[in-house]
């Protein structure tokens, strides 16, 4: 139960705090009609976090009212009950399982454009699994999802290429976007101790089954963007945002979507 | 460069099948492809299309007004062409 | 000859009722006048987005968060509607914004006013799109097809905004004292920049009598002003709030509400460049510009090249 709710959370939190960090893009894109492409991703994002969070907050109230402790902070709302709104908002830092990739900071367009396909690329894959889940309600989200994520992985695909294969400045800014977004992408292979659990059950999604095809996904486009993958000399070392290590993004992240939620518990908004 | 505009294109959106397409407003894309995704984040936020067609702005060719009385005058009498030219019985219905 | 009967033409559609289209003949101070309204009106639309924005990663809720980000994007819409209706009058969207980066084009001065609570996107929401709503539903029988198309589109859109900043400032009045507060300061805020979204006075507004002519405007400012105070003086009563206007008073008969004596002062000076944010506003608009070109730059480079590919192909 416990891995169960642990793992709604994880797909709760990667789709909210993206949706968050593209959202700060809104009012402030490089022209009009992609000012309002990335605010739709961010609805969509935001849309499916609601989703899980809605299924984990009944999870997490059902094994309440059977006695169990509650297996996550942020059930303590207005009611005493636990809402999508509670797991958002009441919860810190390492209470959130993300990872890092979807917290790092926006930068330039070509950065926010990478996060995003390795990102989309990433949830293609896992959601075309996670709708065969033993668990019939995340089964039916990712299906409902995967419409939106199949359109994310286009549109973030074409900008690759485009920001590739556009112009030298275009070009050298999406290398460097490579060069730091790269070694966030190890982190979505590795399987939690929850999700372990909860691929065992049949519930989960095994990663490796689907690494390669998101490898293979990145290769394409990298091929058709002209570019590489980088070098990597040494182990880089890395939190494991999935078990509440995030970078300190995270804690600005929180601070500012969580701000009127502290400042004025208990309230109604 | 970066002081000229995309290039302009027109948006057609069938809102429902076995309707036609309908001129919805026009947008800026590099590509016809960018162009039809631009449509679907601008025109159809709301659902309300089920097919686009995008053209770009410079390839619509437009009647010139002041030739109007020539191209539309003589369908003016054809009334023929027109539904309500036929009298018919009022019992016949949904005709 | 030709020209005085072109004159005679357009004079009589605009009697008429009948719809000006982009390649119809037109006075060149009609288009010169709905280049400047409707780029303008873009403007609004574009600044417009920024003041609200500035909440999304703040809404206190995930619903808040995502029907905020909604809104916003719909703005991006209307503006880009709007913009395309002026680019039918033969000017490019990168000159409108031109003149609006370079400060030439103004923009709806409310927009120069800060968002300090999140009691703000409630009032923005009730006061200032309800005033756009007042001034924009006439705007769809405006005398120009495209100008009236793309208003119509944006009046269908705008009401869930109204009623959306509406159950914001409803939700916060039934709720604690602070939040009560929050939405008083709120209204106390923005209702007199509100009502001066209708523009200066009849007697003193240059552009209002030829427009109304010309059918482009079918109010004046002050009936439209009128209009909006009556039904707001109502709707507040529902929020248990006040507006802060202690002339605000019934008036049996004339049937209508008195209200006291709008600061055109101030009014001027924010149109002016002075206001609390103009710079702010102004800043941000030309900084995503800007960080925008590289962008803009490679995806047409990107299509360039593509094409010159495809047909290299074929040949």
């Amino acid at each position: 139960m416990n891995a169960l709710i642990d793992y709604t959370l994880h797909l709760a939190d990667n789709a909210l705090i993206l949706g968050h960090r593209n959202s700060e893009w809104t009012g402030h894109g490089p022209i009009l009609e992609q000012d309002i492409a990335i605010s739709n991703i961010a609805l969509d994002l935001i849309g499916q976090a609601r989703n899980f969070y809605q299924y984990a907050a009944r999870l997490i109230n059902d094994s309440t009212l059977q006695g169990a402790k509650a297996p996550s902070p942020g059930g303590e709302g207005v009611g005493g009950e636990a809402t999508e709104d509670t797991l958002a908002y009441l919860r810190d830092v390492k209470d959130f399982k993300n990872c890092l990739l979807v917290e790092q900071t926006n930068g330039d367009w070509a950065k926010t454009i990478l996060r995003q396909f390795f990102f989309s690329a990433y949830q293609f894959y896992l959601y075309q699994h996670l709708q065969h889940s033993k668990d019939e309600t995340l089964a039916a989200i990712a299906e409902k999802s995967l419409k939106e994520v199949t359109y994310h992985l286009r549109w973030s695909s074409e900008w690759v290429v485009r920001l590739g294969d556009g112009t030298e400045e275009s070009n050298s800014r999406i290398k460097k976007a490579v060069d730091d977004l790269w070694v966030y992408t190890d982190e979505l292979f590795e399987a939690a101790s929850f999700e372990l659990l909860a691929t065992n059950e049949g519930i989960a999604v095994d990663l490796s089954l689907i690494k390669n095809n998101w490898l293979k996904k990145i290769t394409d486009i990298f091929d058709e963007a002209t570019l590489r993958f980088p070098s990597r000399e040494g182990q880089a070392v890395r939190w494991n945002g999935k078990d509440g290590k995030h970078s300190e993004h995270l804690g600005y992240i929180l601070a500012e979507m969580q701000f009127l939620q502290r400042a004025y518990p208990n309230n109604y908004w | 460069m970066s002081n000229h505009d995309w290039p302009l294109w027109e948006i057609f959106i069938r809102s429902k099948n076995g309707l036609d397409h309908k001129h919805a407003g026009s947008l800026h894309a590099t590509d016809a492809q960018m162009a039809i995704e631009n449509a679907r984040d601008v025109y159809t936020r709301r659902m309300e299309g089920v097919s686009i067609w995008v053209v770009e702005s410079k390839y619509i060719h437009a009647s010139n007004p002041d030739e109007s009385s020539s191209l539309y005058d003589p369908a003016n009498d054809k009334p023929y062409r027109h539904p309500t030219f036929y009298e018919l019985p009022d019992e016949l219905k949904n005709m | 000859m030709q020209i005085i009967n072109e004159e005679k033409i357009f004079a009589d559609k605009i009697d008429e009722e009948i719809k000006i289209e982009p390649k119809d003949w037109m006075p060149d101070q009609y288009r010169k006048t709905l280049i400047r309204q409707i780029s303008q009106h873009a403007h609004s639309e574009i600044v417009g987005m920024l003041p609200e924005a500035n909440w999304i990663t703040r809404a206190p809720t995930l619903r808040r968060k995502a029907t905020l980000i909604a809104k916003v994007q719909d703005e991006a819409g209307h503006g880009l509607y709007l913009y395309s209706a002026a680019e039918t009058l033969n000017i490019s969207r990168d000159e409108m914004l031109k003149q609006l980066h370079s400060g030439k084009a103004k923009y709806s001065s409310i927009f120069n006013y800060p968002t300090l609570t999140w009691a703000d996107m409630g009032a923005i929401g009730w006061l200032v799109d309800g005033a756009a709503i007042m001034n924009q539903v006439p705007l769809c029988r405006c005398s120009y097809g495209p100008y009236a198309r793309a208003m119509i589109r944006i009046c269908k859109e705008e009401s869930f905004h109204q009623r959306q900043g509406f159950e914001i400032l409803l939700t916060l009045s039934k709720g604690s004292k602070a939040q009560k507060q929050m939405a008083q300061d709120a209204i106390n805020r923005w209702w007199w920049p509100s009502i001066m979204m209708f523009g200066p006075n009849d007697d003193a507004s240059p552009h209002s009598k030829q427009s109304m002519e010309w059918k482009i405007k079918r109010f004046s400012n002050d009936e439209l002003r009128q209009k909006f105070i009556d039904v707001c003086a109502e709707q507040v009563k529902i929020l248990g709030l006040v507006l802060p206007d202690e002339k605000l008073k019934w008036n049996e008969e004339t049937k209508h509400y008195d209200f006291g004596e709008i600061n055109w002062e101030e009014f001027r000076n924010v149109v002016n460049g002075n206001g609390p944010c103009n710079k702010e506003r102004l800043e941000a608009r030309v900084k995503a510009h800007e960080d925008g070109a590289w962008v803009r730059d490679a995806a047409a480079a990107y299509s360039e090249k593509r094409k010159s590919r495809e047909q290299k192909a074929v040949a």
